[in-house]
């Protein structure tokens, strides 16, 4: 890369090496993105809002409030959990094997999601399930009203299986900014525990937190594959409603309804996602990396 | 350069608390296999100054944590203005700390901070602006009150710092290195700053340092230690020029050793006789500890060839003085003199060192090897 | 700290421990036991539903091709990814941003909707270049961009790359020596999470293979569970002690290396 021919050359030399990624990247996310948002708005004639308008319809609108309801419960139930998990650790020996084995599983389990997971609970607490059987020979029924596992509340007990982990792993940064000198002066100051989580930590820690609960929330909102395996195809969450969408046979028809929902997701994630970053850059602020 | 009188606490700012006295009993501290503190007892007296010295893992840190109440003791007492706080949760034992770095409260401003501990005392939000506004202005930082730490300079961050630590009026000020971690010219401002505030509010004081130019210039009494044990007490003249033993004759200042032979209580060295500190040390080979500023120069001839002969081999322009490296064949010395004498040496001369006679102290443990 | 508080911790962090450690470790452990399952009531327990993994074409195949998208898509992310964050940071600073904005975006915008945009260009693919399952790899390493882009710059911030090539190409090194043997050697650790994560979100990815019908390891699974549970149970077991074990040796290989390397320094 050093070919001195000249100021412009030069300068798009520089360029060539960002190349192969834009190029890629243009292929592969920018395209398939402007293909769902062109084809939410295309219809058999042509431009369309007809779509969209499909999106009122009761059984949409209510696939998209149970999948905003059940983002927030297992978001808010992955972030306090999680949160104290991440403490746990945190507070232990920065090198010690409980960290790096926490951390590592944390790993692995907050990409655990999907089909084993899914089946994971259903050998758990399906009908036949380890749990269900060992109770059923003390006497105890574990499904008195009915079974629940393969329903919106099973599907959000298994969703804090991964969103648990997932909030170690974005919040432990934010607990590790957290200098020991601040516990101490507080102490030499007077204060005891719950004054230093209440005006020191806590205030700090807070948009750490509040941002690591949005990203939980997206997660749980994107997902597709745990809901794919546990429910019908039917779909009372918006994933679902695509994935029908997607292999309807009725064709074209359903492709823009798929893409019509795909951009409502979109918008729900993008407003999230700023909501994320700015939270984000407020915490930086104030901790160290 | 030492007030020690039992002045009250604030008597400037209007308070009235008398200062307090701080013992340390026998204190012993214990990290799995490595003792940190083995038995240290000191006393600081009321409204003094008192610079804990050592090279790093000495134990001065962890001596000033357990009085703190940040570590817990294994064993001995730490008695405030009489009373026995050993087993007392920091946050009842009424001190104050300055840590070495990154203390303030990054979300607060400076005056919240310095407020904190007031608040926590349950004071008035009224009352508590203003008294941080008095701490800040005593620390000479009241234009900052409203930035945030990460807006102040390193030296700005420790000043706010010690006006936090004094504002809930506390019984004794804990410093645990504070300079350390400042640029060099911002570390001898603030060192007197700290020492001007601290005698103004007249607050007993602690202050821990592995730098003993800093131990030296602001401290009532300086304690040396080394391995948990203080090997040394007393004022830093004392410190200085009457070492009680070869650690802190090397560790304070800079020191030549130079073989020699004790007989009839003084020391023969190269030729010239020195009195001794202790002047009953048994007879015997020893190596006397000498300071660079007690040896002098004169020229001598290319010829010469005594024992107080030799060639300057290197010199280190200091400013207002010169530290020459001067080889005598069998061994080196450091020589200190004022910059303009130092002229008239230049590398490569020949010159013929002379001993003031200070007394020195001896060591009998091994050859002339330099610091 | 003191001891009391000390103490306080201790217990704390056992009760965590204890009760999310049951919480994570029980399903798991049905799986194991579900998988291990005999025919009857008592039976004694099998691993015939491990075994006959490899007896099943299909099932081998979908192994096969999930592992060998594993491994594409992971040198296909560092050979696109590290050689741009490093030239981006070193050249073109104001593109660092933007690179960072487009790599997160696979977060706001997730697989279940870029499937949707996925489907007519994989319609294309298949008929113009390939219709193997391998071509996933061009979707996977969309999907892996913000997990691995956030792991290599982790690795970048904490090397002073800009002092780093200043001296070795005043010591007259290429730009390409600068980036191999000078600065990526320095950020090893990084280097292997982001290839971790990679392996860990291909060997999971189910969402896109299944909507575009593809049968990698997760469909697989799925299609097998309708019919035969436990053998579906066994493979998913089997896939998630691989990919653990994987990351931990390869978390400790990181860590050793870095520290032989500190070691012969000093």
């Amino acid at each position: 890369m050093r070919r001195p021919l000249g100021g412009r050359l030069r300068l798009s030399s520089t360029w060539l090496g960002a190349a192969p990624f834009l190029v890629y990247t243009g292929a592969f996310l920018l395209l398939p993105t402007v293909l769902v948002a062109v084809g939410a708005f295309s219809g058999a004639h042509g431009p369309t809002l007809s779509n969209l308008t499909q999106l009122d319809q009761p059984y949409i609108v209510s696939a998209f409030v149970n999948s905003l309801v059940l983002s927030a419960v297992s978001a808010s139930v992955g972030a306090v959990v999680g949160a104290v998990l991440a403490y746990a650790v945190v507070t232990g020996s920065p090198d010690g094997v409980m960290r790096r084995l926490v951390t590592a599983l944390c790993g692995v389990l907050s990409q655990f999601g999907g089909v084993t997971l899914a089946f994971a609970f259903i050998a758990t607490i399906g009908t036949e399930g380890f749990i269900v059987i060992w109770l059923r020979q003390h006497g105890i029924d574990f499904y008195p009203n009915g079974v629940w596992l393969f329903s919106l509340t099973g599907l959000t007990l298994i969703y804090t299986y991964f969103q648990i982990p997932l909030m170690v792993i974005v919040f432990m940064p934010a607990l590790d900014g957290i200098r020991p000198q601040w516990r101490e002066a507080t102490e030499t100051l007077g204060g005891a525990t719950w004054h230093y989580w209440r005006h020191v930590a806590g205030p700090l820690l807070l948009p750490a937190f509040l941002g690591a609960w949005l990203l939980l929330f997206a997660n749980a909102f994107s997902a597709y594959a745990t809901a794919a395996a546990l429910l019908d195809i039917g779909g009372v969450i918006v994933p679902l409603q695509i994935s029908r969408a997607l292999s309807s046979e009725v064709g074209l028809d359903q492709s823009s309804l798929a893409a019509a929902l795909a951009l409502g997701m979109v918008v729900v994630v993008a407003v999230i996602t700023v909501g994320y970053s700015w939270l984000q850059r407020r915490s930086a602020r104030w901790l160290p990396r | 350069m030492s007030g020690l009188d039992n002045r009250p606490i604030g008597a400037a700012r209007g308070g009235t608390r008398t200062a307090a006295e701080v013992r340390l009993e026998e204190l012993s501290r214990q990290y799995g296999s490595t003792v940190a503190l083995d038995g240290l007892s000191l006393t600081i007296q009321a409204g003094e100054l008192v610079a804990l010295l050592g090279p790093s893992g000495c134990g001065k840190t962890t001596a000033l944590r357990l009085v703190a109440g940040l570590e817990d003791a294994d064993g001995g007492r730490v008695v405030v203005d009489g009373r026995d706080v050993t087993h007392l949760p920091p946050n009842r034992r009424d001190t104050g700390m300055v840590f070495q770095a990154y203390s303030l409260f990054p979300h607060m401003t400076a005056r919240e901070n310095v407020a904190f501990g007031l608040r926590m005392r349950k004071v008035g939000a009224e009352e508590r602006r203003r008294r941080a506004g008095e701490m800040l202005e005593l620390v000479g930082l009241a234009t900052q009150a409203d930035r945030y730490a990460h807006q102040l300079s390193g030296g700005q961050q420790q000043r706010v710092a010690l006006a936090r630590a004094l504002a809930i009026q506390p019984s004794v000020l804990l410093l645990d290195e504070p300079l350390s971690a400042l640029d060099a010219r911002v570390r001898s401002q603030l060192r007197d700053e700290i020492r001007r505030v601290q005698r103004e509010v007249g607050i007993t004081t602690l202050f821990v340092t592995h730098d003993q130019e800093e131990a030296l210039a602001i401290a009532d009494r300086v304690g040396v230690m080394r391995a948990g044990r203080l090997e040394q007490m007393g004022p830093p003249t004392s410190i200085y020029s009457q070492p009680a033993t070869p650690f802190v004759a090397e560790f304070v200042g800079l020191t030549n050793r130079l073989p020699g032979m004790v007989t009839g209580g003084a020391v023969d060295v190269r030729g010239i006789r020195l009195p001794l500190i202790a002047p009953d040390t048994p007879d015997g080979p020893a190596v006397a500890l000498v300071r660079p500023e007690a040896v002098s120069l004169a020229p001598t001839a290319e010829s010469s060839n005594g024992p107080l002969s030799g060639t300057v081999i290197a010199v280190s322009f200091l400013g207002a003085v010169s530290r020459l490296t001067v080889d005598l064949g069998d061994t080196q010395v450091l020589v200190q003199i004022p910059t303009a004498e130092a002229a008239a040496h230049p590398g490569g001369s020949r010159v013929r060192i002379a001993l003031r006679q200070d007394p020195v102290l001896i060591t009998r443990d091994g050859g002339p090897e330099r610091r | 700290m003191n001891r009391r508080r000390r103490r306080r911790l201790t217990v704390f962090k056992t009760g965590v421990y204890v009760v999310l450690g049951l919480f994570f470790l029980l399903p798991l452990a049905a799986m194991v036991e579900f998988a291990t399952r005999g025919v009857g009531i008592s039976s004694p327990r099998t691993l015939s539903a491990f075994t006959s993994i490899g007896s099943d074409p299909e099932l081998v195949d979908a192994i096969t091709a999930s592992l060998e998208l594993a491994v594409i898509t992971s040198v296909a992310m560092l050979a696109l990814l590290l050689p741009t964050m490093i030239w981006v940071r070193l050249r073109l600073p104001r593109m660092v941003r933007p690179v960072e904005l487009v790599c997160l975006t696979p977060l706001t915008i997730p697989a279940i909707v870029l499937v949707v945009g996925f489907a007519p260009i994989y319609r294309w693919i298949e008929i113009n270049v390939s219709d193997s399952i391998l071509t996933l790899a061009f979707a996977y390493l969309i999907l892996v961009l913000p997990y691995s882009y956030r792991a290599l710059d982790a690795g970048l911030s904490a090397v002073d790359i800009r002092t780093l090539s200043e001296a070795a190409r005043s010591l007259g090194a290429g730009w390409g020596t600068v980036m191999w043997r000078v600065i990526v050697p320095n950020m090893s650790s990084a280097v292997t999470n982001a290839c971790l994560l990679c392996v860990a979100v291909v060997l999971g990815e189910f969402t896109v293979a299944n909507l575009l019908n593809f049968e990698n390891l997760q469909v697989a699974i799925s299609i097998l569970g309708t019919g035969n549970a436990s053998v579906s149970i066994a493979l998913a077991v089997l896939s998630l002690v691989f990919v653990f074990v994987f990351l931990l040796v390869l978390s400790f290989l990181a860590r050793s290396l870095s520290r032989r390397r500190r070691t012969a320094r000093a």
